[in-house]
């Protein structure tokens, strides 16, 4: 009977001996989270370290993009939502910060593209221009690197006052990230990006955010194991808004301590 | 074939046919005022109609000149009050609201739809005109304004709840306040439903005519200014359509195909403005 070995995703090392970063960009202690009455996290102590890739998996519902949602701060949109606990960005407390500032330094991509009804230079310069980060001629420039961080320059260098949604699905994600990343933010939050697309946008949006590593900070919420296993550097597992298992990507999905992360990544539950 | 199948045979064809003379009647009623107002108002149009000003009973050529660039003056004073009003009510509604005030608004709003147009001429009066001892353009265009108001808040606000809610979380994680977000996200995607429920909304108000009568007045010449008692379409066509005169009546069924017409001008371009809409598509 095969054993669980041989059902564990393959996996790709980040890099060989990279050292621990000793530096944490964000910092989770003890956080609750409450919509109205109902509690939806437990006691939550995660560190996102700087310059990697940290992947959250679990079953739906579990808590992972709900935990997700408060590192900018956008559960703000739910009037009922509250959390509680502590969660630093460098530092400092991310709920004394000015929620704009907040939200420039640690941007967010969604699950399905949702560009704006305005054309793709538009969509891009759209968060340079409300944070008056760009004058009128260097917003050209910052449009064309962004473009070019997200892989998506050649495919639209020729064609960047058209509509986005002439683009297809993974472009239109891709144009999304663009728009995410034209205000420099520290920390990139992604939602299930590639959930929507086929396996090779998947393919091009993993290996940008490969290329994205050094320069920027992210925590990615996926339910596709594989999908964690060869980008993330660090995994948590979330089950039932707890975090259950909290490491390096090649120890839980290699050696995970919990009996449920192991039932999780083998497949028996989830 | 039994008594049961004729009797239910037999009904379908009665009811099929009663609701088709009563769709067929609607329909009708609707071409037979076009049919009167292109037939007697047509015979009569003519350009001295659209430039010159009424004459005295008796002479030829007179026109209404006077009149159709007072429903003019009058539209563009009501929509000073109406739009901005309506507008940022709508806006208010559909994005900052809570629960107790947006009802009580909501609520107000389309009980004010229903206050009857010569009442809202009364308001007028009392505020406008009585304080300030005449008529008015100004106060013909409050009280045209004030009707407005509804219909542009909750056509607004349902525009702007039809922007997906993706829309706003995308242009709120960049970065964007909430006012932000909805002068330059939201609001541009939504400005084809709130062009066409404000041209509508004028188009409604323009064929008004009892607020009209003792707010505005009436002109047989030109009104200086927004201070003067102004002539308008409606209130010509009642006042001509009253009097003995033939002349008048000609005069009158010409005035009542211009206003229709430009009233279902706005309403067809209004429907092809939203028919070219933004759709959001997902791929």
């Amino acid at each position: 009977m095969k054993t669980s070995e041989e059902s564990r995703p393959t996996e790709r090392v980040a890099g060989p001996a990279t050292p621990w970063p000793a530096d944490m960009k964000m910092r989770a202690a003890g956080v609750d989270f409450y919509y109205g009455a109902k509690q939806a996290l437990y006691a939550v102590n995660l560190q996102i370290p700087t310059g990697r890739i940290t992947a959250l998996i679990g079953p739906s519902g579990c808590g992972k993009t709900t935990f997700l949602r408060i590192l900018n701060r956008m559960y703000e949109t739910v009037p009922q939502a509250r959390p509680e606990g502590e969660v630093l960005l460098d530092g400092e407390d991310i709920f004394s910060l000015d929620v704009v500032g907040l939200r420039r330094r640690v941007g967010m991509v969604f699950q399905k593209p949702n560009p704006f009804p305005k054309s793709i230079f538009d969509n891009i310069a759209y968060g340079l221009r409300i944070n008056g980060m760009a004058s009128r001629g260097t917003l050209a420039e910052a449009v064309e690197k962004s473009l070019r961080r997200a892989a998506l320059w050649d495919e639209v260098k020729d064609q960047l006052y058209k509509s986005a949604y002439a683009l297809s699905g993974g472009q239109q994600q891709r144009l999304c990230i663009a728009r995410a990343l034209a205000v420099e933010p520290e920390v990139l939050l992604l939602d299930e990006p590639c959930s929507a697309l086929d396996p090779i946008a998947t393919a091009k949006i993993e290996e940008l955010l490969f290329n994205l590593k050094d320069t920027c900070t992210m925590v990615i919420v996926t339910h596709n194991m594989q999908q964690a296993a060869r980008t993330a550097d660090c995994t948590g597992f979330f089950l039932l808004g707890r975090l259950i298992e909290f490491n390096k990507t090649a120890v839980i999905f290699k050696n995970p301590a919990r009996k449920e992360t192991e039932d999780y990544i083998t497949g028996r539950f989830g | 074939m039994s008594f049961r199948t004729r009797w239910r045979k037999s009904a379908n064809v009665v009811m099929l046919s009663l609701t088709g003379l009563c769709a067929l009647f609607t329909v009708s009623v609707l071409f037979f005022i076009l049919g009167y107002l292109v037939w007697y108002g047509g015979k009569s149009l003519n350009w001295a109609f659209f430039v010159n000003l009424p004459t005295p009973v008796g002479e030829s050529g007179g026109g209404m000149a006077n009149a159709i660039v007072g429903s003019g003056k009058l539209l563009i004073l009501a929509s000073l009050v109406g739009i901005p009003v309506g507008l940022l009510g709508g806006v208010y509604l559909a994005e900052f609201g809570g629960m107790t005030f947006s009802f009580i608004v909501r609520y107000t709003t389309d009980l004010l739809n229903g206050v009857p147009s010569i009442v809202m001429g009364i308001f007028a009066y009392t505020i406008i005109v009585l304080p300030m001892k005449h008529f008015s353009a100004l106060a013909g265009g409050l009280a045209l304004g004030i009707m407005m108001i509804p219909i542009a808040v909750r056509t607004t606000e349902e525009s702007l709840r039809a922007v997906p809610g993706t829309l706003r979380e995308g242009a709120l994680a960049l970065g964007a306040s909430k006012w932000k977000t909805v002068a330059t996200v939201v609001m541009p995607a939504a400005i084809r439903g709130i062009v066409t429920g404000i041209m509508l909304t004028l188009a409604r108000v323009a064929g008004e005519t009892a607020p009209l009568l003792f707010t505005a007045f009436s002109n047989r010449f030109w009104s200086r200014g927004w201070n003067e008692p102004i002539a308008s379409l409606p209130v010509m066509i009642y006042t001509y359509a009253i009097a003995p005169y033939d002349d008048w009546h000609r005069q009158a069924w010409a005035a009542g195909l211009v206003l229709l017409a430009l009233v279902l001008a706005a309403n067809v371009g209004a429907r092809m403005v939203v028919s070219r809409g933004i759709s959001f598509r997902r791929v």
